[in-house]
């Protein structure tokens, strides 16, 4: 692993302050943003991201509060959670990089960490840009820094409880918050019929969850629908690609709900491919443990991810005591 | 604007995994219209196992038995119509604690909760501790968030991809 203890001091960095985007520090990494790149620094050597990309990985990963397990920027760059405490890593996960031991790890308070990511995602995020749309209905991330797009930045990953729409629970998306996406508009919008005796009344409970799951106003974002106990459905729409590549601490499944989606499966520690999934309305499939994956959408779709919320999890499949999939035939 | 296509027992296309340096089984790839086109009514076929919970994929067609939980379950509908009809028992049918939802002898005695008609893209709640029925007049498709019990039926071999 590298032990340098000097950090690179970019060439251009007068210029990249010229361009009015603030840098951002924490333990030895550095950061910082020109028209069309973030720069990452850290003891020994230096990273690079194309802007689009770094905001919305960065993007997800502070929505997801570092989500389950890595979270890949690209193939060198990325987060690790374990739910307290965060890796930030350079290499950790690229075989090459491992292989002549030039990869860099620190660890954070994820509070530190997220109150970092939070300030930069706002600073570098433009007027206009919104990096949990889909390219196709947002502008562009690029060139000097002109105004800022904060609201988009604040929404908050949605959890019901046991189900939407219950009373004290998830309520409903509606017109004037959560119009219908434009992808989706002839997906019905009905409501199925509930004849609750008197006494009943939010104990019979159904709603239109494709209905619910189309007003969604932003992209590989999972919200949990329903819950029993640890077991999550966490209903997404997708469009375009995913901008990283998810590596589990866990299996996870998807059920595809609609149109079709196409997943790289490579190894989790390594990032040699493993497997193509495509997925088409009514398939599942289980994600393994000890995979990454990156999906690719041609139309906006639905897909569940199914996870299991079981704390304990993580710690089983890295210690072995699971096996990295589901079932056995 | 493209159409949005979505699937049915009668119209659905499978995808698969193309195996690069892997085993298509560790996917347990399978399709919940394929399941329920070969399942018998309520057979409650699991399309994912994490751990102690399932998802099942059920064949809804004519009047399902009784069941019971004694934890929430929810059912998604994929295709057709099923009513979803509730009791209260007059006395608790599963013992507390017992994962997985149990398939009664006949209709229960207690109060009558209501009843739900849902299609394609409906959720229904089953509520911890309440008994419910499906009706279905022509076939249909669940799926139901769950925990694997004694009548979920796992069939591996037969539903998921095996070759690459």
């Amino acid at each position: 692993m590298s032990t340098a203890t000097s950090t690179p001091v970019s060439a251009a960095t007068t210029k990249k302050q010229s361009l009015g985007y603030k840098t951002f520090s924490i333990g030895k990494f550095n950061f910082e943003r020109d028209e069309y790149f973030a720069h990452i620094y850290y003891p020994g050597n230096q990273h690079i991201i194309p802007i689009d990309n770094f905001l919305r990985s960065l993007m997800r990963d502070v929505g997801w509060g570092f989500f389950y397990g890595t979270v890949n920027f690209d193939n060198v760059f990325g987060t690790v959670n374990h739910y307290g405490t965060v890796e930030m890593f350079v290499g950790l996960f690229n075989d090459a990089y491992r292989k002549t031991n030039r990869h860099f790890v620190e660890t954070f308070q994820s509070a530190d960490l997220r109150k970092v990511f939070e300030a930069m995602l706002d600073d570098w995020t433009n007027e206009g840009f919104d990096p949990y749309a889909a390219p196709d209905e947002t502008g562009k991330p690029f060139g000097p820094k002109h105004g800022s797009n904060t609201k988009a930045l604040k929404r908050i990953r949605q959890v019901a409880k046991r189900m939407v729409g219950l009373p004290g629970d998830l309520p409903y998306r509606t017109d004037a918050e959560y119009p219908v996406n434009r992808q989706f508009t002839d997906v019905p919008q009905d409501k199925p019929e509930i004849h609750a005796e008197p006494g009943f009344e939010g104990q019979v409970h159904a709603f239109n969850a494709f209905g619910y799951i189309v007003r969604s106003d932003v992209t590989w974002n999972p919200s949990v629908v329903s819950c029993v106990h640890d077991s999550q459905f966490c209903a997404t729409t997708e469009e375009h690609a995913l901008p990283i590549t998810h590596g589990n601490d866990r299996v996870e499944w998807f059920i595809q709900v609609c149109d079709e989606i196409v997943w790289d499966v490579d190894d989790g520690a390594t990032g040699r491919p493993r497997a193509k999934v495509t997925m088409k309305p009514g398939d599942v499939a289980a994600m393994p443990a000890d995979i990454r994956h990156k999906g690719y959408s041609p139309k906006r779709s639905i897909l569940v991810v199914w996870e299991n919320n079981d704390d304990r999890l993580p710690k089983m499949y890295a210690n072995h005591e699971l096996k990295p999939y589901p079932v056995e035939f | 604007m493209s159409q949005t296509i979505f699937g049915s027992l009668n119209n659905y296309e499978k995808g698969g995994v193309q195996v690069i340096d892997d085993d298509p089984k560790h996917y347990a790839f399978s399709n919940v219209f394929e399941v329920a086109s070969k399942s018998k009514p309520y057979e409650k076929v699991a399309v994912g196992q994490n751990l102690k919970y399932v998802i099942e994929a059920i064949r809804a067609e004519g009047n399902s038995p009784w069941f019971a939980a004694d934890h929430d379950e929810a059912a998604l509908v994929m295709d057709g119509e099923v009513e979803v009809h509730l009791i209260q028992p007059d006395q608790p049918l599963v013992p507390a604690g017992k994962e997985g939802s149990v398939k009664l002898d006949a209709e229960p005695k207690g109060k009558k909760m209501g009843w739900v008609k849902a299609w394609r893209g409906h959720m229904a709640l089953l509520p911890k501790g309440s008994a419910y029925q499906f009706r279905s007049a022509k076939p249909g498709v669940l799926l139901l968030q769950t925990i694997k019990g004694d009548f979920t039926v796992e069939k591996w071999a037969d539903i998921c991809q095996t070759e690459a």
